[in-house]
């Protein structure tokens, strides 16, 4: 069984079956690579090696090509998501002027982990953002997608338990 | 919506909407920008839709979600018109008070608009808000005033009316024209004068060329595109066949990064819608002109807002920057002649080519040509995006726009123009927002990020945190950007921790000159331009780091 990107369990032959569409859907348009891939990504939640393989025989790129764009790019992963609830604080230019670097030091405090771990109990995973279009809102992080604004350094044990 | 064949079906498509709008008493606009909708809109929205219909209100207010309104750091915001009462910091219970005193009382809930703390009073209409009122919105003209998803709005307000023009005229010299008269300066940070480009690539053999768009916005600061990208979505299209029409393209790419789902979405959106209208694909509004246009998201690299690395990326490759010449427009996207211009220039073609090159040039300074959008973010009351006449000193920007700065605080720096960008101080404040005037301050305006720094941030450690960036987002072609950030990165390093010496600021501005010399791209060429301003700025920061192994932030800034 393997997880797909909304968590759920889904047999294997399933998701191939829909990366077989994604790899006919983009085959023939020239420079699409990188859309395959964030397609793949979205099926499976990350890009396993077999996954990757699909795409390069699928697309007619050569494994390496193919493997040279995914590490390229930040976005992609070829290991699966973290665990827990995925804690993302934004340090772009902005933020860090807003105090983004007190905030990261109170949430690695406060859970005992530090950018790119997770907690001992699986409950929050913690990694950094790089810019995210809010700068307006800073200091910005995210939980699991969800947004939280201007947040105030003393409000982060709040806004963690709430989970 | 029926493909639309030309000018007639325009108007009548614009008079039926306008129609429509007139039987409404109020319209409710809710900001829908990036900012409101990561501040929680869609509760307000959503709220209101239900008292809406719950009290049978349906036929007498409309309610709209438009595009960034501009204020980000007031949101959630929305605006009841006609009155133009602008409420701010909404929740879904504000929201219940404003519909009943609006609705049923007419009357306005002062305590929930905007707050002027220098005048120590409520302003209801936004147009007396000093934050709107300074503004000169040209490129902004649709956010905030219109459905963003909505292809009659847009048109409505004059939307493809200048594509139809301009396939009347049939004469593409005829566009290049208008915008040289217009003087438009490419607005994603290089500045380069648009028709040029546009004109070079026109004159080259077809037929298969490319329009793109960059939209990728990883200037961090920088969120000014994503404005236009999810309040006006149209204008960008319309802009951009228009180039192709200049240029002689037949295909166009907009490459969107990751990181704005939202954009791609709403960009998508009215792509299809767009298409449908027969105002992309073949024969587009019957002039014989084809154009298609397709969305490319990005992957997360900073690089790739460099135009070769854009262009390396549309086509699956790794991001990396190639060297020029050739220059795109001989030989770009898949080898062929390309263009690429950003999201904020293409979002100005369609009102210069309704209104005349003449009529944008009256805007702005004398090199800097019409009006410029930047983002306001750091130690300011408001913080948002807006839009001035170019030539606009900082110093009102910072003040009547931006507010100034919050009690307490001071300003000890503003950086300018994302991570190359520099940084100002306090005493030059009073320098126009331009391209040659800021440049002539020591600084870059780029594609008009603005960041305030207030007296608690330590230039030797905002220094090291910029080259860090840098380091991380060099794409590792070339040695002098791969090995020369993470150089500087160490040597920053060892003096924030106190173990500098006099030397090693020496050894950065020799690792730097380096770089601007011998990196393969303008983004490797400027990557220690945040390092080098610091350093220039705040010397005597980096003198204590090194001599007297300490700090002094705090020691120094502006009230005013």
């Amino acid at each position: 069984m393997n997880q797909c990107s909304c968590k759920c369990e889904v047999d294997e032959k399933v998701l191939y079956d829909s990366l077989g569409g994604i790899v006919e859907k983009y085959k023939s348009k020239e420079g699409s690579l990188i859309q395959a891939l964030h397609a793949t990504q979205n099926l499976f939640g990350y890009l396993p090696e077999k996954a990757l393989n699909c795409i390069a025989e699928g697309l007619n790129i050569p494994l390496s090509e193919v493997t040279g764009v995914v590490t390229f790019y930040t976005v992609f992963s070829t290991t699966p998501p973290p665990a827990g609830h995925l804690i993302q604080v934004c340090v772009g230019s902005a933020c860090y002027a807003k105090g983004a670097k007190k905030l990261l030091e109170r949430i690695e405090e406060r859970l005992g982990i530090k950018v790119g771990e997770t907690t001992l109990d699986g409950k929050f995973s913690l990694r950094l953002a790089h810019h995210v279009g809010l700068c307006g809102l800073a200091p910005v992080m995210m939980i699991d997608g969800e947004v939280y604004k201007q947040v105030d350094v003393e409000k982060v044990a709040e806004i963690l338990d709430a989970y | 919506m029926n493909r639309i064949s030309g000018i007639e079906d325009l108007q009548r498509i614009k008079v039926d909407y306008l129609q429509e709008l007139k039987k409404y008493e109020k319209t409710v606009l809710v900001c829908g920008g990036g900012g409101c909708e990561a501040s929680g809109c869609i509760k307000v929205r959503d709220t209101l839709d239900r008292f809406i219909a719950g009290n049978n209100l349906a036929s007498k207010i409309n309610l709209i979600t438009t595009g960034c309104i501009g204020l980000c750091s007031h949101g959630p915001a929305i605006l009841v018109l006609p009155a133009e009462t602008f409420y701010v910091n909404m929740t879904p219970e504000k929201v219940i008070e404003v519909a009943q005193a609006e609705f049923f009382e007419n009357k306005t809930v002062e305590a929930y608009t905007y707050f002027d703390k220098a005048g120590d009073r409520h302003i209801p209409r936004m147009s007396d808000i000093p934050f709107f009122a300074a503004q000169t919105k040209n490129t902004l003209r649709n956010c905030g005033q219109m459905d963003y998803a909505s292809l009659e709005a847009y048109i409505a307000r004059d939307g493809y009316l200048a594509l139809a023009n301009v396939f009347g005229k049939n004469d593409p010299s005829y566009v290049i024209a208008e915008l040289k008269a217009s003087g438009l300066r490419g607005r994603g940070g290089a500045a380069f004068p648009t028709w040029i480009k546009w004109d070079s690539m026109s004159k080259q053999p077809g037929p298969d060329k490319y329009m793109l768009c960059n939209a990728d916005e990883g200037n961090p600061g920088a969120y000014m595109d994503r404005a236009l990208l999810e309040g006006d979505p149209h204008s960008i299209i319309e802009g951009m066949i228009i180039g192709a029409f200049a240029a002689g393209a037949r295909k166009g790419y907009i490459y969107v990064r990751v990181e704005y789902p939202m954009a791609v979405e709403r960009l998508g959106a009215a792509i299809e819608q767009a298409k449908e209208a027969g105002l992309l694909g073949q024969n587009i509004m019957k002039s014989g002109f084809d154009f298609d246009l397709e969305l490319r998201v990005g992957a997360g690299a900073f690089v790739c807002g460099e135009e070769t690395s854009l262009m390396a990326s549309v086509e699956g490759s790794r991001g990396e920057p190639v060297q020029k010449p050739p220059f795109p427009f001989e030989c770009g996207v898949f080898g062929k002649p390309s263009n690429l211009n950003n999201v904020e220039t293409y979002a100005n073609i369609a009102p210069i080519m309704l209104k005349g090159g003449e009529w944008f040039a009256s805007f702005g300074s004398e090199k800097s040509k019409g009006t410029k959008l930047f983002s306001l973010a750091g130690a300011l009351e408001n913080t948002g995006v807006v839009e001035v006449d170019m030539g606009t000193t900082l110093r009102e920007m910072l003040f009547d726009i931006g507010g100034g700065v919050p009690k307490g605080k001071y300003i000890k720096t503003v950086q300018l123009g994302g991570p190359s960008g520099g940084f100002v101080k306090t005493n030059q404040l009073d320098t126009p927002l331009d391209y040659e005037s800021i440049a002539a301050a020591g600084a870059s305006l780029g594609s008009g990020g603005i960041i305030v720094m207030d007296n608690d941030m330590d230039m030797v450690e905002t220094a090291l945190f910029y080259m860090d960036f840098q380091r991380h987002e060099s794409c590792g072609k070339c040695f002098p950007c791969r090995i020369g950030t993470k150089r500087i990165v160490e040597i920053l390093k060892k003096i924030n921790d106190g173990n500098g010496t006099s030397e090693d600021m020496e050894l950065i501005r020799e690792i730097a000159s380096a770089m601007k010399d011998a990196a393969l791209c303008g983004l490797g060429q400027e990557a220690a331009a945040p390092v080098i301003s610091a350093m220039k700025t705040f010397p005597e920061e980096f003198e204590e780091h090194i001599h007297r192994h300490n700090c002094c932030a705090g020691a120094q800034g502006t009230k005013n």
